[in-house]
């Protein structure tokens, strides 16, 4: 059992970058990265401090070495994050010396902008503090970690995907996406969301995080917590609301696929406590990281279509 | 069973990537090739085929039915709706030993410009033809978008043969009749595999119901495809992002030349041309974040340093000076018109090429092409939404551009409108003097 993929053998001493795809997988991200920033005048980068994002911010920090990262992150805060989340992604950004923005959802929520929803989930109220924020600080490049493979509606989805004034997507009206060139005009009001992970699946992420070394929040990995069940997945009690009554308590060895707003992020029964470890079992699993965790997704056969209408991530 | 692309397996062997891209015509199951690709990969999870079967019932389909899995790639809601596909869609399916990205594209006349978006990144294009109807002006289309935008394999899937029989005659006469339009066309690999998506038949396993066919299953051929060879024997052209400057006391000198190389192969110590500006210099080191390499290939994004303090920034190039492609302020290129909006000679336009982008005026349409013959007929008064045609562009600011012909990667390029900054075409470099 290995945890990296070793590099292939030369061909007439030469390796084509597609000979080994994490390698081209890479080279295209930092390659999208790199024309982002120079044809954009204020990008950020959206950081949960899941795994997607990590990885997207290792790519980053590569496009510019040895030089900074030339733009700051973004957060959206419901306010249900998992702490062990929270304290990683400050972690990162005092380590790495970065400028973050935190927008927390408490916050429109309590100056009357945002109502809570009666089911407690915050995940569909990020949308307004991300479009705020966004023309707060007159963002006009917004970096995802979203990947194709996660959803029907993300299959559909430009690298680098505009928005319109009220932050809109319209899938019917994209911009053709030719070669390597990307078409980043827009106008005053106007963004892009940009996704350099686009091509990669929750393998290739995991296969790089292992190759690079990426530093992923501890919850990835096994360990033991307090967690109820509720509509079939491990649920950890917190000030969002859970458990309710009737809802037991039991402590169990589990680990996080996906990290998101605790209400509706479902932890999976694992015994993976090494990237190793990790690798396989996501090798072997046959359910989808959203399938297996993600309350939200299951709402409907369009429900990210529909959110990502309205100018979710 | 696990994910087959997964390191879990003993051996270390590599995984390397093909980008391909899907075409045919509207009923010829195409989406339930796909699907049926994703499905014998194991690439689809138990959950994602639960919500196949479900939305099948939910579609009036029976509870016994096999799941209907176009439902899997047609990913928004009018197209679930309507039965069709709109737009270009992205899947991941992988075997042991590659990865694969495939560009699924719509086969409908209107939606022309999404199969030029899925073959200008393909290395491999599957043309799909019902085995009932045979070769259609939608495949000769097809064809001829694949052949146009040079994409280096084809194949030719004959799907629906359940329908007739496994009858070898049907296919061999449609295998002949495509292999003739492609060998016609310039497009110098053509495989044809006789498969029924349905049931499964030669996509990812040989099937008993055509012993008279000897070659590769579909999967087979797509992982055998030799990928990125051509990339790599190009001239070398080195398309400048940015220019790294950390200007910190670790580095307080440092001036990196960040990008990605579109072709060939470049080594410390060649000698470069930067264009269009014509200064010269030496490679003394290119950078990665893990350290100096001697050498990078075509697709490797990288950081070039020079010997020499040259002015070079973005929309530079950096070439062989005994290679070096040509350097143009008038560029007679053919088009792809992606807009609603006719394309009419005086038009004010902006030309994305590489990391450069310029104003241009189009000062003439030369013809339109014929997908037919691939020649240019008649000189136009406009060019339509999903036409193609040849025209003359005078730029405000010269390129270095290779013809599309020899460089994929250097001969292309976007027209852009310049007020709203849509893509208005999808140009490619026409044969330099």
């Amino acid at each position: 059992m290995t945890a990296t993929v070793t590099a292939p053998p030369a061909m007439n001493g030469i390796r084509p970058a597609d000979s080994d795809h994490l390698a081209a997988l890479e080279s295209e991200a930092v390659h999208i990265i790199r024309e982002v920033v120079a044809e954009f005048d204020r990008p950020v980068l959206l950081f949960s401090g899941g795994k997607d994002s990590a990885v997207l911010l290792h790519l980053a920090l590569r496009a510019f070495h040895p030089g900074p990262l030339p733009f700051g992150l973004l957060h959206v805060d419901t306010g249900h994050n998992f702490p062990e989340v929270i304290e990683f992604r400050d972690r990162m950004v005092t380590d790495l010396g970065l400028r973050l923005h935190v927008a927390e959802v408490q916050h429109w929520i309590d100056d009357g902008r945002l109502t809570e929803r009666p089911d407690g989930t915050r995940n569909p109220l990020q949308t307004v503090p991300l479009l705020d924020s966004i023309a707060e600080h007159r963002f006009d490049a917004v970096f995802g970690g979203a990947r194709r493979d996660e959803d029907r509606a993300r299959a559909k989805e430009r690298i680098v995907s505009l928005r319109d004034a009220f932050g809109g997507w319209d899938p019917r009206r994209q911009r053709p996406e030719l070669w390597s060139l990307y078409n980043g005009r827009h106008t005053a009001g106007e963004h892009a969301r940009v996704f350099p992970l686009s091509n990669w699946t929750e393998l290739d992420v995991w296969n790089y995080i292992a190759r690079r070394n990426v530093a992923v929040p501890a919850i990835y990995y096994a360990h033991e917590r307090e967690v109820f069940q509720r509509d079939g997945m491990w649920l950890t009690a917190g000030d969002w609301g859970g458990p309710r009554r009737g809802e037991e308590i039991v402590r169990r060895t589990v680990r996080y696929r996906t990290v998101g707003d605790a209400s509706c992020t479902g932890a999976v029964e694992s015994t993976a406590a090494t990237i190793e470890e990790v690798l396989a079992e996501v090798t072997a699993s046959r359910i989808t990281e959203r399938g297996a965790t993600r309350a939200d997704d299951r709402l409907s056969e369009a429900a990210m279509e529909d959110r990502k209408r309205e100018g979710y991530f | 069973m696990g994910r087959p692309d997964g390191a879990s397996t003993v051996t270390d062997a590599p995984v390397s990537l093909l980008r391909l891209t899907t075409a045919g015509s509207v009923d010829d199951g195409k989406s339930t090739l796909v699907g049926r690709l994703l499905r014998d990969t194991q690439s689809i999870l138990t959950d994602q085929l639960d919500a196949v079967s479900r939305a099948t019932v939910a579609r009036g389909g029976g509870i016994d039915d096999e799941p209907d899995l176009a439902l899997l790639t047609d990913g928004l809601r009018a197209e679930r709706e309507q039965g069709i596909t709109i737009d270009v869609a992205y899947r991941y399916f992988a075997t042991p030993t590659r990865k694969f990205v495939l560009a699924d594209c719509p086969g409908h006349v209107q939606y022309t410009r999404n199969t030029v978006t899925g073959a200008s990144t393909a290395e491999l294009a599957v043309v799909l033809v019902d085995a009932r109807n045979g070769v259609v002006e939608q495949t000769r289309r097809h064809l001829a978008v694949a052949a146009f935008l040079r994409v280096p394999h084809l194949v030719l899937a004959v799907n629906k043969m359940d329908l007739v029989g496994f009858d070898e005659t049907t296919f061999r006469r449609i295998e002949a009749e495509f292999t003739t339009a492609a060998t016609s066309l310039g497009v110098p690999d053509v495989v044809s595999v006789p498969v029924s998506a349905l049931h499964g038949d030669n996509v990812a396993a040989r099937s008993a119901a055509t012993p008279w066919y000897g070659g590769p299953t579909l999967l087979e051929h797509l992982e055998a495809v030799p990928i990125g060879r051509e990339a790599v024997e190009e001239p070398m052209r080195f398309p400048v992002q940015v220019v790294i400057r950390p200007r910190t006391a670790e580095h307080p000198d440092y001036r990196g030349l960040a990008g990605r190389l579109a072709s060939g192969v470049l080594s410390v110590g060649d000698q470069v041309v930067t264009l269009p500006s014509g200064g010269r210099s030496t490679v003394a080191g290119i950078d990665t974040p893990d350290g100096p390499v001697p050498q990078a290939a075509a697709g490797e994004s990288v950081t070039v340093l020079l010997a020499d303090d040259l002015d070079v920034g973005r929309g530079d190039m950096l070439a062989r000076p005994e290679q070096a492609p040509r350097v143009v302020s008038e560029l007679e290129a053919d088009l792809c018109w992606l807009a609603d909006r006719p394309l009419r000679p005086g038009a004010r336009v902006l030309v994305k090429h590489g990391t450069r982008t310029v104003r241009a005026i189009v000062t003439e349409l030369t013809g339109r092409l014929d997908l037919h013959t691939l020649t240019h007929v008649g000189a136009p008064e406009a060019l339509e939404l999903n036409e193609i045609g040849g025209a003359r562009l005078r730029l405000a600011e010269p390129l270095a551009v290779d013809d599309y012909a020899t460089d994929r990667h250097t001969g292309g390029f976007l027209v852009i409108d310049a007020a709203d900054g849509n893509t208005l075409a999808a140009g490619l470099v026409a044969k330099g003097p």
